[in-house]
C-alpha cells in the first residue's frame, strides 16, 4: 500500500515537470493556434545556456534562472516577430514545417557546440533529499519544488489571463484575431509577448529538466512528445488542464514502470491515446478549435 | 458520354518530362553492369528516399494530413524483413512487397485511432503511434529487444552482384513507382477528390465526396509504400534495431526533401531529393552541418517561397513536367465546330 502511494506521489511530481514543460506549448497552441515543434529543443537550448553559465563559473544552477529566463523571453519575442508571425494563417502546415526546420537547426547546433555527451546541472544533495512523512511515505524535495513552481507559474498565468489588460488581449487574439485587431490590438506584438512568456516558462522547465535528469542535444524531441501529450490530454487553451494532463501522464508512466522498466513511457503513450479515443478534444477544452 | 471532371491537359513539356524521366530510370536500372558499387548504393538510397518523400508528399502535400509518424511503417517494414526474411526464410526481395502488405494491414487499426484526430492533433497522434511501435518492439526480446538484430543471414545466400543489382532495381521501382502512382492518382477523379478534401472538408463533403474513405485509402497507400521501402532499406543496412527503424529522422528527411523541392507537387520531391543528396555529399565531413544547412534552407523556403524550388520554376517558366492541375482552356474552334 505504502509502495503504491509512493509511486502515485512520484508520478504526480513527475507530472509537475511535464506540466511546466507543456505550459509554453499550451500558450502558443492556445493563443497563436500554432504548433511549435521546436519547443522541446528550445527547452534544451535553455538548459545548455544554464550549463554554459553554471559550469565554468561555478554558479548555483538556480541562479542561472535569473539570466536564462529573460534571455529566452527575448529569444521568444524575436523568434515570434521575425519568423513565426510570417507563417500564421488558416493553414496549420507552414508554422509546423518552419518550427520543424528550426528544431533540426537547434538540435544540431547544440550537437556541434556541446557534443553528444549527456550532461546535467548539479545541485548537490538537494537532488536526492526527501521529506519523510508518516507511514514510510517519502516526497522528494526537488520534485516537490518543481511541482510548486508549476502550480505557481500556472496560477500566475491564470491571474494574468483573468485580471489584466494584457490577459484580455491574449484571450481576444485567441478567440477572434481579426476582431481583436479591429479593436486596436496589435496582434503581432501580442503574439510576440505570448511567445516571450511561453519561452520564459520553457526556460524554467528546461533548467529543471537538466537538474532532474541527464540531457543531450537530441533530448528535445523526446521531451516534446510528453509536453504535447500533456497539452492535448488537458484540452486546448486550458491552463489547469495542462497540469491535469501532466499529472495523468506522470502517474501513468510511473505505474507502468512498476510492472516493467520498458513499459513506463509506453504506459504514458497508451494513456494519451486512450484519452484521445474517448475525448478527441482532450479532457477540459476551453478554447474553440478553429 | 460527358465526363463530369475536367481533363488534365499537358503541354509539350509534360511529354518531354515523362520521356526524360523514363530514360533516367532505364539508365539507372542498367547501372549494375557498368557503374561502381559505391555509386549503386548511393543511387539506390536516392531512389528509396524519393519513394518515401513521394509518399509523405501524397499525405501532407496533397491530402493535408501532416503525419510525423510515417517511420512507424518504415520500421514495420524493417521488422517484416526480420520475421519473414530471417525467421521464415523467404527471399528478402520477395519480402519487400509482403512488407507493404504488413504495413498496409497495420495501417487499418492505426488509422482508426489517428483519424479521430485532426490537424495538429493528428500530427502528434501519428508520432505517438510510431513511438508506441518502437517501444513495443524494443520490449520484444525475441526480436532482439532494444539492440535489434542482424539480418545478414537472410541475404547471405544471394550472390553479391545480384544483391546489389536487385537492391537498385527495387529502389528504382519503388521511387519510380511511387512517382507514377501519385501522378496517376492525381490525374484520376480520386486525386481531385483528395485535393478538394485538403482544401475544405466541408465543401468537399457537400459535393458528395466521402471524406473518410478517401483519407483512409491514401493513408493506407502511403503506409504500404513506406513499408515496402522500409524492408528494402534494411536489406541494405543489414541490421534492424528499434532506434534506427522507428527513428523520427526518416520523417525529417522526407520533410526536407518535400519542402525544399516543393510541397504538393510531383516534381518537388524529385528535385528535393537531388538537392538533399547534393548538400549531403558537399557537406560530407562537416558532421551534422549538412542538417543545419538543410534546416535553414527549408525554413527559408517555407518563409519566402512555400512552394519550394519547383514552385519558383513554375512561376518563372510555367513548366509542368507531370501536369495534374485542372486548367480551364476554352477551345473556341472546337466549340464552334460542334454547333
Amino acid at each position: 500500500m505504502t509502495q503504491w502511494i509512493n509511486i502515485l506521489i512520484q508520478g504526480a511530481l513527475l507530472g509537475g515537470l511535464y506540466a511546466l514543460l507543456a505550459t509554453g506549448l499550451s500558450l502558443s497552441f492556445g493563443i497563436m493556434r500554432m504548433i511549435n515543434i521546436a519547443h522541446g529543443d528550445l527547452a534544451i537550448l535553455a538548459a545548455y545556456l544554464a550549463l554554459a553559465i553554471a559550469e565554468p563559473f561555478g554558479v548555483n544552477p538556480f541562479l542561472t534562472l535569473l539570466v536564462v529566463v529573460p534571455v529566452m523571453a527575448v529569444v521568444g519575442y524575436v523568434f515570434q516577430r521575425t519568423i513565426l508571425n510570417r507563417t500564421l494563417g488558416s493553414d496549420i502546415l507552414p508554422p509546423l514545417l518552419v518550427t520543424f526546420g528550426v528544431s533540426i537547426i537547434i538540435q544540431n547546433l547544440l550537437l556541434e557546440i556541446f557534443s553528444a555527451d549527456t550532461r546535467s546541472l548539479k545541485i548537490g544533495t538537494l537532488s536526492t533529499d526527501s521529506i519523510n512523512l508518516i507511514g514510510g511515505i517519502a516526497v522528494g524535495t526537488f520534485p516537490l519544488m518543481v511541482m510548486m513552481t508549476a502550480i505557481g507559474v500556472l496560477g500566475a498565468l491564470q491571474c494574468l489571463f483573468s485580471f489584466t489588460k494584457l490577459g484580455r488581449a491574449f484571450r481576444a487574439a485567441s478567440d477572434d484575431s481579426e476582431t481583436a485587431q479591429l479593436m486596436g490590438i496589435n496582434n503581432k506584438h501580442i503574439y510576440g509577448l505570448a511567445m516571450a512568456i511561453a519561452m520564459a516558462v520553457t526556460a524554467i522547465a528546461g533548467i529543471y529538466l537538466a537538474i532532474s535528469t541527464n540531457i543531450n542535444p537530441a533530448e528535445g524531441s523526446a521531451r516534446l512528445i510528453y509536453a504535447f501529450e500533456a497539452v492535448i490530454i488537458g484540452g486546448l487553451g486550458s491552463i489547469w488542464g495542462t497540469l491535469a494532463g501532466g499529472l495523468i501522464l506522470g502517474i501513468a508512466q510511473s505505474i507502468g514502470l512498476q510492472f516493467d522498466p520498458g513499459w513506463g513511457i509506453l504506459a504514458g503513450h497508451f494513456a494519451f491515446l486512450a484519452v484521445l479515443m474517448l475525448k478527441p478534444n482532450g479532457l477540459f477544452p476551453i478554447t474553440r478549435d478553429r | 458520354m460527358k465526363k463530369n471532371t475536367p481533363d488534365v491537359q499537358g503541354g509539350p513539356a509534360s511529354y518531354i518530362g515523362v520521356a526524360v524521366w523514363v530514360m533516367l530510370l532505364v539508365i539507372a536500372a542498367s547501372m549494375p553492369w557498368w557503374a561502381e558499387r559505391a555509386n549503386l548504393r548511393l543511387l539506390a538510397e536516392f531512389f528509396y528516399m524519393l519513394a518515401l518523400a513521394q509518399m509523405w508528399n501524397l499525405l501532407a502535400g496533397y491530402g493535408g494530413m501532416l503525419s510525423v509518424g510515417q517511420q512507424a511503417y518504415i520500421g514495420l517494414g524493417g521488422y517484416a524483413l526480420v520475421l519473414l526474411g530471417l525467421r521464415a526464410g523467404i527471399n528478402p526481395f520477395l519480402v519487400v512487397p509482403l512488407a507493404g502488405l504488413v504495413a498496409g494491414v497495420a495501417a487499418l487499426p492505426i488509422g482508426f485511432v489517428v483519424f479521430r484526430l485532426r490537424g495538429a492533433y493528428f500530427a502528434v497522434g501519428t508520432w505517438v503511434v510510431a513511438e508506441v511501435c518502437r517501444l513495443l518492439l524494443a520490449n520484444t526480446t525475441s526480436l532482439g529487444g532494444g539492440s535489434g538484430l542482424s539480418v545478414i543471414q537472410a541475404v547471405r545466400d544471394i550472390p553479391s552482384w545480384w544483391r546489389e543489382a536487385f537492391t537498385l532495381w527495387m529502389a528504382v521501382g519503388l521511387g519510380g513507382g511511387a512517382t507514377l502512382f501519385v501522378y496517376l492518382l492525381l490525374r484520376s477523379r480520386h486525386g481531385l477528390a483528395l485535393t478538394a478534401v485538403r482544401d475544405s472538408e466541408q465543401a468537399a463533403e457537400s459535393l458528395g465526396i466521402s471524406i473518410g474513405r478517401i483519407k483512409w485509402s491514401v493513408y493506407v497507400a502511403s503506409a504500404i509504400g513506406c513499408g515496402m521501402t522500409g524492408a528494402l532499406i534494411f536489406i541494405t543496412k543489414l541490421r534492424v534495431s528499434p532506434e534506427a527503424a522507428f527513428s523520427v529522422d526518416w520523417t525529417v528527411a522526407m520533410f526536407f526533401i518535400v519542402v525544399i523541392g516543393g510541397i504538393g507537387t510531383i516534381e518537388g520531391p524529385i528535385i528535393g531529393a537531388v538537392i538533399y543528396f547534393l548538400l549531403r555529399e558537399v557537406l560530407n565531413g562537416f558532421g551534422s552541418w549538412y542538417l543545419i544547412v538543410m534546416g535553414a534552407v527549408a525554413v527559408g523556403f517555407m518563409l519566402w517561397s512555400p512552394k519550394g524550388v519547383w514552385g519558383l520554376l513554375v512561376k518563372k517558366f510555367d513548366l509542368h513536367l507531370f501536369p495534374v492541375q485542372r486548367r480551364l482552356r476554352l477551345n473556341i474552334k472546337k466549340h464552334l465546330g460542334s454547333q
